[in-house]
C-alpha cells in the first residue's frame, strides 16, 4: 500500500551534534531508531551503540531539548537503570536505540555528550 | 618464511603495538587506525583467543554485551591491524625489545590478580577467588580444576561489586536458565548437582556504599525461585538520605529500599514459593575464617566484625569496627574485594600497592614511548564503557604526540617484520586473527550440538591444534 511505501522511505531528519560542536546530519524513516540512523548512515559517533541496541550499555546516550523530551513516552526501568551509568547524565537524558523515529520528530536535533564522540580531554 | 615474505614491504609510517586484546587494546587501536592512516598496530594477546574479559569475565547469560565484539571484530579485519595470539609480553617478547621495533608500545594487559584479606584461617579449603570461579564457569584456561564444591547450603560471597552478584546470580540461577548459554559444561554439570540454596553478599559498609549497579540489583529481585532477604536495621536513617541525592545513587538506593522495606507485590508473590534466597549483609567485615567441625581442613564458617558508619550518611562514608562480632556458618567463600595488576616485564614501573603501572594520564613513567590503559592503567574499576571512554582518550593523547613529533615517527622501525624472527625462533605459535575464526566457528559448531550458543575450547593447547589445522 502507499502507507507502507511512505514509511520506507528515509523522510526523517536528524542531527546529532557532538561535544566538539561538530553537526552531523542524517536521515531515517518511520520507525527506526537514533541508533539504527547511526549505524545505517555511518555517523561519526565513536563507540556510539557498543551493545548493538539491547539496554546493556549506555553508549548511545544522547541528550534532548525539554521539549522533545516532554513529547516522547517515558523511558522504562530498564532504560533508566542503563542511562544511570552514562556519563554526563542530564535530566532530558535518553538512550538513542530506545528512541523511534516518528514523523513528528523531524528536524530533530541531539547533543551527543563527550565522552562518547571523542571530545573529552 | 611465507609470512616474511606477506609482510616485507617496508612498513611506513608510524609502527605502534598494543599488548593485551582485551577491550581497551581494541578500542585504542580504533581509535589509532581511524586518526593516523598511515599507521600499522600489532595486538599482541597472551592467549590464543582475544577480547579479555569480555569473553573471560562478562557472564554467560548476559551474551548482548558481548556485542561489543562485533566493532573488536571489525578493527582486527582493518588490513593495518594485526592480531597476534598466544604471545606473552615477559616471556616471549620483552618491554625493551617491543621499544626497539616500534615507536609506540601500549599496554593494555588488564589486572587479573585478585586480593586477599590476609586474615586467619584464609588458607582453608573452599575458599576460592570470585575473578576464579568466573573463570571457571566462562572457561579460563587455568580455572577449569577449580572444583568449587557446592555441597553446602550456605554461599558467602565477600563483596558487593557487580562480579559479587554476577557470581551470586550464576549460584542461584535456576539450571535451565543457565542451559542455554555459553557456560562451560564443566560447570553446568556441577551446577546442575549443586546444593547450594542461599547466597550472603557480605559488605562492610551500609546500602548507600553499595557498589553493584541498579540493572544487575533488578535481575537479582526477579530471579525465578530466588527471594531476595535483608535486614530491615540495616535501613536505618536511609530514607531520610533519599531526598540529597542524585542519579544514579538515587535509583540504585530506592531500589534497595524498596525491596527491603516495601517490596513490590510481584515480588512478594514469587517469593513465596522460592527455594533458594539472595541475602545482601551490610556492615559486616571479615575478621577470620573458620573450620568446619564436618570436613576437616574446609571452611565452615566466617568470624564477621560488626562495623558501624561514621560522619554524615554519603556514599563515601568511613566505616569502623565496633568491637562486636557474629559467627555465620557457609561451606563456601567466594572473594570479590578487588584485583590488582602485576608488572608482566621486570623494566615496567609499578606501583605494586595499588596494582596499576605508574602513569601519568596513559604515558608511563620514565618511559618515553610507552603508554598504558585499561584495567592496568586505571585500576580495575567500572564497565566496558568506562574502559572505552579511557581508551579513546589514551588514543587521543597518543595521536597528538605522534602528529606533534612527541614520538617521532619518521625513522622507519621494522615492528612485526623482526618480532616475527624473534618469535620463530624461539619456537612460539602464533595465532593470526584468521586462525582465532577457527577455533571461534569450531566452538560454535560444538555448542550448536548441545543447543548452546557456543562450547568454548579451555586447553590452550587445543586451542592451538584447532588454530593450526
Ligand atoms: C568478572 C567480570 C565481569 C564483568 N562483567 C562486565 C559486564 O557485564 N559489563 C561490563 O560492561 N563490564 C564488565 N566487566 C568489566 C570489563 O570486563 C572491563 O571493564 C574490561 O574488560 C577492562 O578491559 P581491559 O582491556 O583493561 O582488560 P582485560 O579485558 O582484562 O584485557 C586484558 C588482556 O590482556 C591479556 N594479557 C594479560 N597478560 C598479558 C601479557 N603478559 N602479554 C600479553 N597479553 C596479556 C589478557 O589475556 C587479556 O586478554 C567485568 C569484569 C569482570 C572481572
Ligand atoms: S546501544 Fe547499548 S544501550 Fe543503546
Amino acid at each position: 500500500t502507499s502507507a507502507r511505501l511512505m514509511s520506507q522511505e528515509e523522510t526523517i531528519s536528524v542531527t546529532f551534534i557532538r561535544a566538539d560542536g561538530k553537526k552531523i546530519s542524517a536521515k531515517g524513516k518511520e520507525g527506526d531508531s537514533l541508533l539504527d540512523v547511526v549505524v545505517n548512515k555511518e555517523v561519526d559517533l565513536d563507540g556510539f551503540g557498543a551493545c548493538e541496541g539491547t539496554l546493556t550499555c549506555s553508549t548511545c546516550h544522547v541528550i534532548l531539548s525539554k521539549e522533545v523530551y516532554a513529547s516522547l513516552a517515558r523511558p522504562t526501568d530498564e532504560e533508566l537503570d542503563m542511562l544511570d551509568l552514562a556519563f554526563d547524565l542530564t535530566d532530558t537524558s535518553r538512550l538513542g536505540c530506545q528512541i523511534t523515529l516518528t514523523k513528528e520528530l523531524d528536524g530533530l536535533e541531539v547533543n551527543v555528550p563527550a565522552s562518547v564522540n571523542g571530545a573529552r580531554q | 618464511p611465507l609470512r616474511f615474505l606477506s609482510t616485507s614491504s617496508a612498513r611506513q609510517g608510524p609502527q605502534v603495538c598494543v599488548v593485551g586484546a582485551g577491550p581497551a587494546g581494541f578500542y585504542v587501536t580504533q581509535h589509532l587506525v581511524k586518526t593516523l592512516p598511515d599507521a600499522n598496530v600489532d595486538i599482541y594477546e597472551k592467549l590464543p583467543v582475544p577480547f579479555g574479559l569480555v569473553r573471560f569475565g562478562v557472564a554467560p547469560d548476559h551474551p548482548e554485551v558481548k556485542n561489543v565484539i562485533n566493532t573488536f571484530t571489525k578493527t582486527a579485519q582493518n588490513p593495518r591491524v594485526r592480531f597476534v595470539g598466544n604471545v606473552s609480553l615477559g616471556k616471549d617478547l620483552s618491554l625493551q625489545e617491543l621499544q626497539r621495533l616500534y615507536h609506540a608500545v601500549i599496554l593494555t594487559y588488564g589486572a587479573e590478580h585478585d586480593k586477599s584479606l590476609g586474615i586467619p584461617g584464609e588458607d582453608l579449603e573452599n575458599i576460592l577467588s570470585a575473578r576464579r570461579f568466573v573463570g571457571w564457569y566462562n572457561g579460563q584456561p587455568g580455572d577449569e580444576n577449580l572444583n568449587p564444591d557446592l555441597s553446602t547450603d550456605t554461599v558467602a560471597v565477600l563483596g558487593q561489586g557487580n562480579v559479587a552478584l554476577d557470581v551470586a546470580r550464576v549460584l542461584l540461577a535456576p539450571i535451565d536458565y543457565l542451559k542455554s548459554t555459553d557456560i562451560t559444561a564443566h560447570a553446568l554439570e556441577a551446577l546442575s548437582k549443586s546444593q547450594v540454596k542461599r547466597v550472603m553478599l557480605i559488605g562492610r559498609r551500609g546500602p548507600v556504599q553499595a557498589a553493584f549497579t541498579i540493572k544487575e540489583l533488578r535481575e537479582m529481585l526477579k530471579m525465578e525461585g530466588c527471594k531476595s532477604v535483608f535486614q530491615q536495621d540495616d535501613f536505618k536513617g536511609v530514607q531520610e538520605f533519599l531526598p540529597s541525592v542524585a542519579r544514579p545513587r538515587k535509583r540504585l538506593t530506592e531500589l534497595l529500599a524498596q525491596a527491603a522495606l516495601d517490596p513490590k507485590a510481584e515480588w512478594l508473590e514469587a517469593w513465596k514459593t522460592a527455594e533458594r534466597s539472595f541475602e545482601p549483609i551490610f556492615y559486616r567485615s571479615p575478621a577470620a575464617f573458620l573450620p568446619s567441625s564436618s570436613k576437616a581442613g574446609t571452611v565452615g564458617a566466617i568470624k564477621l566484625a560488626v562495623t558501624e558508619l561514621h560522619g554524615e550518611m554519603s556514599e563515601t562514608q568511613g566505616v569502623k569496627n565496633t568491637g562486636a562480632f557474629e559467627d555465620v556458618k557457609c561451606g563456601l567463600v567466594l572473594r570479590s574485594i578487588g584485583y590488582k595488576g602485576l608488572p608482566a616485564d621486570p623494566d615496567i614501573p609499578f606501583d605494586s600497592k595499588s596494582g596499576v603501572v605508574i602513569n601519568s594520564k596513559g604515558k608511563v613513567k620514565g618511559l618515553p614511548g610507552v603508554y598504558c590503559g585499561g584495567w592496568l592503567g586505571t585500576g580495575p574499576v567500572g564497565v566496558i564503557v568506562n574502559t572505552m571512554g579511557n581508551a579513546f582518550e589514551l588514543g587521543r593523547l597518543i595521536e597528538g604526540d605522534i602528529k606533534d613529533g612527541t614520538i617521532n615517527a619518521t625513522t622507519a622501525r621494522p615492528g612485526y617484520m623482526e618480532a616475527a624472527k624473534i618469535l620463530d625462533n624461539k619456537g612460539v605459535q602464533t595465532v593470526s586473527f584468521k586462525d582465532w575464526e577457527k577455533i571461534d566457528q569450531e566452538e560454535q559448531n560444538r555448542g550448536k550440538a548441545i543447543d548452546k550458543p557456543r562450547e568454548k575450547i579451555i586447553s590452550v593447547s587445543e586451542m592451538l591444534k584447532v588454530a593450526a589445522n
